[in-house]
């Protein structure tokens, strides 16, 4: 073979990829001309244009429409997707920040102090399977401010893998590592940073990608709710709308953003990667 | 007689028993004195207790009785003042070779400038053959020998009164240990070292050390004899053997390893002489008393 693994797996996607957006314009229905119609037909209404999937062609056409001018704003319920996708990736971000911020810290004493494992880890096992939409409603009526909701939401769903990968991390790190820490008389901060920090950070990293990934996830059901601005409420007016093109069209921005967030998560991680 | 640099009093490792059974004793009562200056080596089956003690020493572990007297002062935690080498190495895997030992000689040395610890540190690694730009690789990018001797260089790095061994030369082939075992003894002879270690390895403990301590089997492991090697430094692999007294030695040993280190297994009874018997060779005639415990173990050899 002289083609590369990689340059054979590049042919074969785009072959499939051929293939599906082949199939899926073949199976769009056609809109019938008037022309073609007997009376009976036009009269039951067979010249109305009937809502159906979009073919690849039109989602395209859109999408060039979309991507070449994304930062328009023309009113409350007419923006640009790059606005809709800016508003969106805001939320993602200030709530999975302001997560990270508490996860690890926390997810460090946990980690350290078994004490504080088994004091806590009742409130985690409790308060992890809830899904994070539940707390919508009592996050509008304490916080009152749809915007900061869905943050909320946001910071709630993302915080339990990062806190219980850096609890995980940080427990299991060598024990040989934290005597080299000792026998060097290193403090605790000193101990954290040279040692357990470095340590855990392959793990810690893990969570924080499955973090992001389920943030993402989460935004477009909480924009739904909350609605005004935002890839979710973006996908759910175009559905009010009927304008089954733009549902398409935004559904596969949706993806291509989760990926580009967990490239770059796995990127970091890749970073902080070492081998023993 | 003057106290001796490092004095093990008594020392005594029990293990708790699951739900109220008898206590394991790992080891009881041993009693040892090491000089300033002086290379150890202890030598035992596998469960005699020996890495326990090395633990011990290096404040890792807690004896369960008995005291750990270094230079006067009670052991209690592990301290700078005690280096120590493992058999696996721990290095820590995201530092190159450099920075493993360079953060060990900034918390050593904690007013030194960047430059000073760099070349203190560099210093120490050109005198195990790590330099060229072998000291940047990661642990990982390094052979067995190689983390070894950057395991060594840190310790040494360090300069601590007490180097601890806990069977550096274990994992690795037969010519690795030899050219590692030769560069350990020119470091130590340059320095005043005290050196305690523990290796498997007859040949290498006639080689390197001082003094071999020998542990009976556990439980209730003691130190039943100490050997003196009187054979003239500076030696070399290659005619050490050719010394008269080289055979005796290493016969005693292997034969104590073979049945001896069974033979006085098994608790003790009260009143019998806790600390080790003293066996020499050669000119000094060869095996000494119990009585002679008095003297100290340690006697300058004229």
């Amino acid at each position: 073979m002289l083609a590369s693994l990689n340059a054979r797996a590049l042919v074969l996607s785009l072959v499939l990829l051929a293939v599906f957006l082949g199939l899926w314009e073949a199976a769009s229905p056609k809109q019938q001309l008037a022309g073609e119609l007997t009376e009976y037909e036009l009269l039951m209404g067979g010249a109305e244009p009937k809502a159906a999937v979009p073919p690849p062609s039109d989602v395209i056409a859109k999408a060039w429409e979309e991507l070449s001018n994304p930062f328009y704003d023309a009113g409350p319920n007419d923006k640009g997707i790059g606005i809709q996708i800016g508003y969106s990736l805001y939320r993602v971000l200030s709530g999975y920040f302001l997560a990270a911020a508490i996860a690890i810290p926390v997810g460090f004493l946990i980690g350290m102090s078994p004490l504080m494992y088994k004091a806590l880890d009742p409130f985690i096992q409790v308060l992890r399977p809830i899904s994070p939409l539940a707390w919508m409603p009592l996050a509008l009526f304490v916080i009152q401010d749809s915007q900061a909701s869905a943050i909320f939401v946001i910071f709630i769903c993302s915080i339990w893998p990062m806190l219980i990968n850096t609890a995980f991390g940080v427990a299991g790190v060598r024990k040989d590592w934290v005597n080299v820490a000792r026998t060097h008389e290193l403090g605790p901060l000193k101990t954290a940073w040279i040692v357990i920090l470095p340590a855990a950070a392959p793990t810690i990293l893990t969570g924080m990608r499955i973090s992001i990934g389920i943030a993402w996830l989460v935004i477009v059901a909480a924009e739904m709710l909350v609605g005004g601005t935002g890839i979710g409420y973006y996908v759910w007016n175009e559905w009010n709308n009927l304008d089954l093109t733009s549902v398409v069209f935004s559904i596969l921005m949706i993806g291509v953003v989760g990926m580009l967030l967990d490239t770059a998560f796995a990127y970091c991680a890749r970073l902080v990667q070492y081998q023993e | 007689m003057s106290k001796p640099f490092l004095s093990l009093q008594n020392l005594t490792k029990r293990f708790q028993a699951p739900k109220g059974g008898e206590a394991l004793t790992v080891f009881e009562n041993v009693n040892l004195g090491i000089e300033k200056g002086e290379f150890v080596c202890i030598i035992g089956h596998s469960g005699c207790g020996k890495s326990t003690i090395l633990n011990i020493l290096a404040g890792l572990d807690e004896p369960t009785e008995g005291a750990v007297i270094m230079n006067g002062k009670e052991v209690s935690g592990p301290s700078l003042d005690r280096g120590i080498v493992f058999q696996n190495y721990s290095l820590l895997p995201w530092l190159s070779a450099l920075k493993n030992v360079t953060f060990a000689v900034q918390a050593r040395y904690k007013s030194w400038s960047k430059k000073q610890v760099h070349d203190h540190s560099m210093k120490y690694l050109e005198m195990v053959g790590l330099a060229g730009g072998a000291e940047l690789r990661k642990p990982s990018q390094l052979s067995g020998g190689m983390r070894q001797r950057v395991s060594i260089a840190r310790a040494f790095a360090i300069q601590p009164e007490l180097l601890l061994l806990d069977e550096p030369f274990g994992a690795l082939d037969a010519l690795t240990r030899g050219s590692i075992q030769d560069e350990l003894i020119r470091i130590w002879s340059g320095s005043d070292q005290t050196v305690f270690m523990i290796t498997h390895d007859v040949d290498e403990a006639i080689l390197l050390a001082d003094r071999i301590l020998l542990m009976t089997n556990g439980p209730y492991a003691r130190v039943a004899e100490s050997v003196q090697v009187d054979i003239p430094r500076p030696r070399e692999r290659a005619n050490i053997i050719h010394h008269s007294d080289y055979y005796d030695i290493r016969n005693h040993l292997v034969e104590f390893l073979a049945t001896r280190s069974r033979a006085l297994a098994g608790k003790q009874e009260e009143g019998t002489p806790s600390e080790p018997s003293i066996v020499r060779f050669g000119a000094h005639g060869v095996v000494s008393d119990p009585k002679d415990n008095r003297k100290p173990a340690t006697s300058p050899v004229e």
